[in-house]
């Protein structure tokens, strides 16, 4: 029977001829990542390994993204503490305040990963490479513990559900929308143990960014991981940020999948998820007058150049409304410094919109852009959990970066259109 | 091995940001996590929760963030044993490796009340209502997890092999 995508990475990774649904393998690792939350848990867990040196030290990706530049003092601990195990065991990618990014933006960024690799990281979101066609996985520290110390890890092989996606995405229709989209259709936990595999012409018509917001949700459906086909731009965007090698695996003919869901991408509509499921989705049309507090425009889902690009253009020439805070966070230092080249943060700030280093900060209600109780914010990141941006009675919508700039000039869930744009 | 207790009902979709939420991440310490643990969805938990009591919920337990401080916190509050119709797969494969007792059934979330007091035997799988008087097969592990969860986790499972 033939295999998926994820399926032959595993397979090739477990140096097995073939594998099955099910099937529980251990596979070589070509990186495990952590950040300032899960590395000191994990750090500690290898305390108790009787083996306590790192397998590789350019395996291993440390990013301090979350809480840094440190909130308080305990956040400055935990980081001491990352900053310490990466200097004692030589770890190559450490990446600390000044060269740090939010992780999933930066390791694609700096070339950490590429297709066909296996990468585990502490943290769910970590699927997002998979828009480089490598399988990646969010795991727990423990894992990561053990990944850092023998280069190994368990997996129990997944099925997959198809996404075909067809034609071409009408303007200000991003890679968020599709995947909120997708969300809202199959639930979240529609994907459940799964791999979410996207194939189909419409994969072309949508930029490396787009993929990786795609990717970076898989999470968010339940899903193992979520990948995409290595088409002429992964192997262009690999080109110029990797010098690794890269092996392309594709689906065999006859791979079985769960399910096929074909998604024609000309036909999606602005999209927002309404509290406090990233599930509960809407099209902005449909949304009503909802006012807002605060937008959010960052992170890992979408704080990469592009939508610095979508929210500069809409922001440019207007004002964020008043009575309405507008947070932008550029993922990556080097998104920052493109933004500033571009003129985009001197947009933002004549908007009226505030321009932060690179931090998760807000996102998973860290700081800098606490919600009160009562307060809703529009946000481009990917989670609207109870309490997940601050108070517990305050509400998160998922958005794109254009919904979202078009909401911080109206004040309400808007789209670009709205205002003319 | 056995677990018995009374039961925490929840219901689908029960996320690791409402069972620890990331204002408390800057802590790692377990005894710490527990005095959180579940705040965001049911602020008097902490205050009721019995060693040996135990959580029942629906669809997806433990979706989103990858944090092992949810498993952990549920741990060091007392928890034996979460029991659900189906759990997310970080948390999941998390559990399995600090070695938090899991099962999934979903004639048990279904049959089981808040209050109710449940008996459960890790060997067989099997889940007993004391008070309702009923008793459902839950999934057993397969034999490479048993083996992780004989060595009372990952690390020592490690450090037994060779
Ligand atoms: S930006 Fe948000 S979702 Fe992404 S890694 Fe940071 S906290 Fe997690």
């Amino acid at each position: 029977m033939g295999m998926t995508m994820t399926q032959k990475i595993l397979a090739a990774a477990a140096g097995l001829s073939e594998v099955k649904a099910g099937q529980l393998i251990e596979a070589d690792l070509n990186l495990v990542l952590g950040n300032d939350i899960t590395s000191p848990v994990a750090i500690h867990e290898m305390e108790k390994l009787n083996k306590k040196e790192v397998f590789d030290k350019d395996k291993i990706a440390l990013v301090l993204d979350h809480f840094v530049p440190n909130k308080d003092i305990k956040s400055a601990e935990h980081c001491k503490c990352v900053r310490e195990f990466a200097c004692k065991n030589e770890v190559t990618n450490f990446f600390d305040v000044g060269e740090m990014g939010i992780e999933h933006a930066l390791l694609p960024e700096k070339g950490l990963v590429v297709a066909g690799d296996v990468v585990i990281g502490a943290d769910s979101h970590t699927c997002t490479y998979g828009a480089l066609g490598a399988f990646s996985t969010g795991v727990g520290s423990t894992d990561m513990a053990a990944g850092m110390a023998t280069g190994k890890a368990w997996f129990k092989v997944p099925s997959a559900i198809k996404f075909e996606l067809t034609g071409r995405p009408k303007k200000w229709i991003s890679g968020k929308d599709v995947i909120l989209h997708i969300i809202g259709m199959i639930g979240v936990d529609g994907a459940l143990y799964k791999s979410m595999e996207f194939t189909g012409d419409g994969v072309a018509n949508l930029s490396m960014d787009d993929r990786f917001t795609i990717a970076n949700m898989a999470i968010e459906a339940g899903g193992k991981n979520g990948i995409f086909p290595v088409d002429r731009a992964a192997e262009q965007y690999m080109k110029e940020h990797s010098a690794r090698p890269y092996q392309i695996y594709e689906a065999d003919p006859d791979a079985e999948y769960d399910e096929t869901f074909v998604i024609d991408l000309s036909e999606l509509e602005p999209t927002v998820a309404f509290p406090h499921l990233p599930e509960n989705t809407k099209t902005v049309a449909e949304a009503g007058e909802v006012k807002i507090d605060q937008v959010v425009i960052g992170s890992c889902t979408n704080g990469r150049i592009e939508d610095m690009r979508v929210a500069a253009e809409i922001l440019k020439g207007r004002k964020v409304k008043k009575g309405v805070r507008c947070i932008v966070i550029p993922a990556t230092q080097k998104i920052y410094l493109q933004a500033m080249e571009e003129g985009l943060l001197k947009t933002f700030i004549e908007a009226g919109a505030v321009v932060s280093t690179p931090t998760c900060g807000p996102c998973l209600g860290g700081y800098m852009g606490i919600l009160a109780a009562g307060e809703r914010c529009v946000s481009t990141t990917n989670r609207n959990f109870v309490g997940r941006m601050g108070h517990v009675d305050s509400e998160v919508y998922l958005a794109s970066p254009a919904v979202a700039a078009a909401s911080a000039v109206t004040g309400k869930i808007s789209e670009p259109s709205e205002i003319g744009c | 091995m056995q677990a018995k207790g009374h039961v925490f009902k929840f219901g689908d979709n029960v996320d690791t940001d409402v069972i620890i939420p990331a204002r408390y991440l800057n802590s790692s310490d377990p005894a710490e996590l527990a005095k959180h643990c579940m705040e965001d969805i049911d602020r008097t938990f902490i205050d009721r929760v019995q060693p040996g009591d135990i959580i029942v919920a629906e669809k997806n337990f433990g979706c989103g963030s990858s944090r092992e401080h949810a498993p952990i916190a549920i741990k060091a509050a007392g928890v034996s044993c979460v029991i659900a119709e189906t759990f997310a797969r970080i948390f999941y494969r998390n559990s399995i490796n600090i070695g938090l007792p899991i099962i999934e059934c979903p004639e048990a979330a279904k049959g089981i009340e808040a209050g109710d007091e449940v008996e459960i035997d890790f060997d067989s799988g099997m889940i007993y209502n004391r008070t309702k008087g009923a008793q459902f097969q839950g999934q057993a592990f397969p034999p490479f997890m048993q083996k992780i969860i004989a060595a009372e986790g990952l690390i020592s499972y490690i450090n037994g092999k060779k």
